[in-house]
């Protein structure tokens, strides 16, 4: 502080504004780089985007730029997607349940299971992808559907865990506390009162987890496989949204890479979209949540 | 009758909560069983430091693309670390509360945004801006396929990381400190770095420790816009491989080769550890923050 004396008032000042100038500007190219995203993206998509592309799988010639969409990847990574997401909320919410119903907020098992689900969190999804070809070999499994949902599934599960987890720790001690002094066992306290508190952070967890999920392309890109046609059962091989994007832009044709751009103008809508309603649900549910 | 509901429900819970920890170990012991075929033959230490990559003649070392992968994370640190804790000064000190509760949908749509997306605009702004402005600019020629565009791209899918975590710490440092110091006649700058930065460094190094891990491991925008040319770059318009786009990028060919699958197994263990390391680094450091505070 000594040395802070023999400064002005107005160099301070001049040097309040400066930084007040300089994090505002940081702030803005974090603002800024979002919109030039999407912008570049929705721009540069629209030449090439039609309704054929959403409602059409390819046909032959279609990474030369012949006829032909992207349903086979749509479906796919919805397919994909919705596999995903519930297996990873069979194992979040019970998990969820576990930390904040029956185990203490300080206890050491909380603290450690959130710890690894953190670090889980970190894990890259190309090390997801890795692992689940090792899961693939070992359960002789070929690059499946069904090898895409159990991989994204196991990147899932920790996003999806932690954001639950996050809402459901902030249910107020007394809600449980008089549950309990009803009578009530923890699992009912935990289903209708823990769940019922936190119904828009489950819902805003699960859509995250989706979103991750139908995005994400390293983990699929060894399980998952690539084929032109709609999956029909599990064991097919299926296409991804992200992996169709990466292949037509890998092409040296300016038509297809043109798609790419149109191809991942659906996969930001579909994100946007997902965010979006994440958002209004859950201050739909919020109503009858006790405050 | 609900007694023994409700015991069964806490068997069964149980086994679920071991499953994080039980993971994070399959993942390793898996890719290192996986792993053991290359390192039956080679010593650890030849595999990774020696820069000879060509795996038809059974050469497989891993230096041009840990040199890569460090290249690009670095270069995206430097442009991200500064650019979101002024963020988070910002939006924590300065901001009026409005544009802090709509900075928040912006934020989380930035860490929503899949990979590829971030590629694809990538390929389309950022490399021809590195080739046909930048790096004339800096007197060289490049492709614009480089560390430089790997980096850009890197930084700015890590702003999200960074700031989240940033605001967070930033969080925990009580109101009345803030006051205390406003009211001896210091400004808001001042405050906040007399205050809240200085109560808040620990927590802005993990915060950064965090960024570093989540740009290390990130695979497909990075493999997008970086070039894939195996050696060990020499400055920021070069090209370089990070450890992700190998793996990534050979996915299809390595079950033919004979080690190559090792190999590659091998260098995805390679990342989960690095990852694995630096991430428990940040966790413990995150931990004593919050500990402290209450």
């Amino acid at each position: 502080m000594t040395g802070r004396t023999a400064k002005s008032l107005g160099a301070r000042k001049r040097a309040d504004v400066f930084f007040r100038v300089l994090t505002a500007v940081s702030a803005a190219v974090v603002l800024l780089s979002l919109l030039l995203i999407l912008g570049t993206i929705l721009w540069k998509s629209v030449p090439a985007l039609r309704v054929s592309m959403l409602t059409q799988t390819p046909k032959g010639g279609f990474y030369l730029g012949k006829e032909g969409g992207i349903l086979n990847a749509i479906a796919g990574s919805l397919y994909l997607a919705l596999g995903a997401t519930g297996l990873a909320f069979l194992l979040s919410l019970p998990l969820v349940l576990y930390l904040n119903a029956y185990k203490g907020r300080g206890s050491k098992t909380a603290v450690w299971t959130r710890f690894f689900l953190d670090v889980l969190w970190g894990v890259p999804s190309i090390v997801y992808g890795a692992f689940g070809f090792v899961i693939m070999l070992a359960l002789g499994l070929r690059a499946s559907l069904l090898a895409g949902i159990l991989t994204v599934a196991l990147l899932e599960f920790p996003i999806m865990s932690r954001a639950i987890d996050e809402v459901m720790r902030l249910v107020p001690r007394e809600l449980t506390d008089a549950s309990t002094a009803l009578g009530a066992t923890r699992f009912e306290t935990a289903l209708k009162v823990l769940v019922r508190q936190s119904a828009p952070g489950i819902l805003t967890g699960v859509l995250l987890a989706f979103g991750r999920g139908i995005g994400d392309a390293a983990s699929v890109l060894f399980t998952a496989g690539f084929t032109d046609r709609v999956p029909t059962s599990l064991a097919d091989p299926a296409a991804t949204l992200p992996l169709a994007i990466f292949f037509q832009l890998g092409t040296p044709f300016p038509e297809v890479q043109q798609r790419a751009y149109a191809s991942a103008a659906v996969l930001t809508l579909i994100i946007l979209v997902i965010s979006l309603a994440g958002r209004a649900m859950s201050r739909k549910v919020n109503r009858h949540v006790v405050k | 009758m609900r007694l023994l509901k409700d015991a069964l429900a806490r068997r069964a819970m149980s086994l679920v909560a071991v499953l994080p920890g039980l993971l994070v170990l399959l993942i390793v012991v898996g890719l290192f069983l996986r792993s053991r075929a290359i390192l039956g033959v080679e010593p650890l230490s030849r595999i990774l430091f020696s820069t000879d990559w060509s795996p038809l003649k059974g050469e497989f070392g891993l230096l041009p693309f840990i040199a890569g992968t460090m290249w690009v994370t670095l270069t995206a640190l430097i442009l991200a670390v500064p650019v979101s804790i002024l963020t988070a000064v910002y939006l924590s000190e300065y901001a009026p509360r409005w544009i802090r509760e709509a900075s928040k949908p912006v934020i989380d749509l930035l860490a929503g945004l899949p990979s590829v997306v971030y590629g694809v605009w990538g390929v389309i702004l950022v490399v021809p801006f590195v080739g046909e402005v930048l790096a004339p600019l800096a007197g060289v020629y490049s492709s614009g396929y480089s560390i430089l565009a790997g980096g850009i791209v890197l930084a700015i899918m890590t702003f999200p990381t960074i700031i989240h975590v940033t605001l967070e710490v930033f969080s925990t440092v009580p109101r009345s400190l803030r006051d205390a110091s406003l009211a001896l006649g210091a400004t808001t700058w001042e405050t906040t770095r007399g205050v809240v930065l200085r109560k808040g460094a620990q927590g802005i190094l993990a915060a950064s420790v965090l960024g570093f891990s989540r740009a290390f491991g990130e695979t497909m925008a990075v493999l997008m816009v970086v070039g894939n040319v195996p050696v060990v770059p020499r400055s920021l318009f070069d090209p370089g491989y990070p450890l992700p786009a190998l793996i990534a990028n050979n996915y299809g060919e390595m079950m033919s080769v004979p080690r190559y699958d090792a190999a590659l197994m091998l260098a995805a263990l390679v990342l989960m550890v690095i990852v694995l390391f630096f991430n428990v680094l940040a966790r413990r450091i995150l931990i004593r923050v919050e500990r402290r505070v209450r």
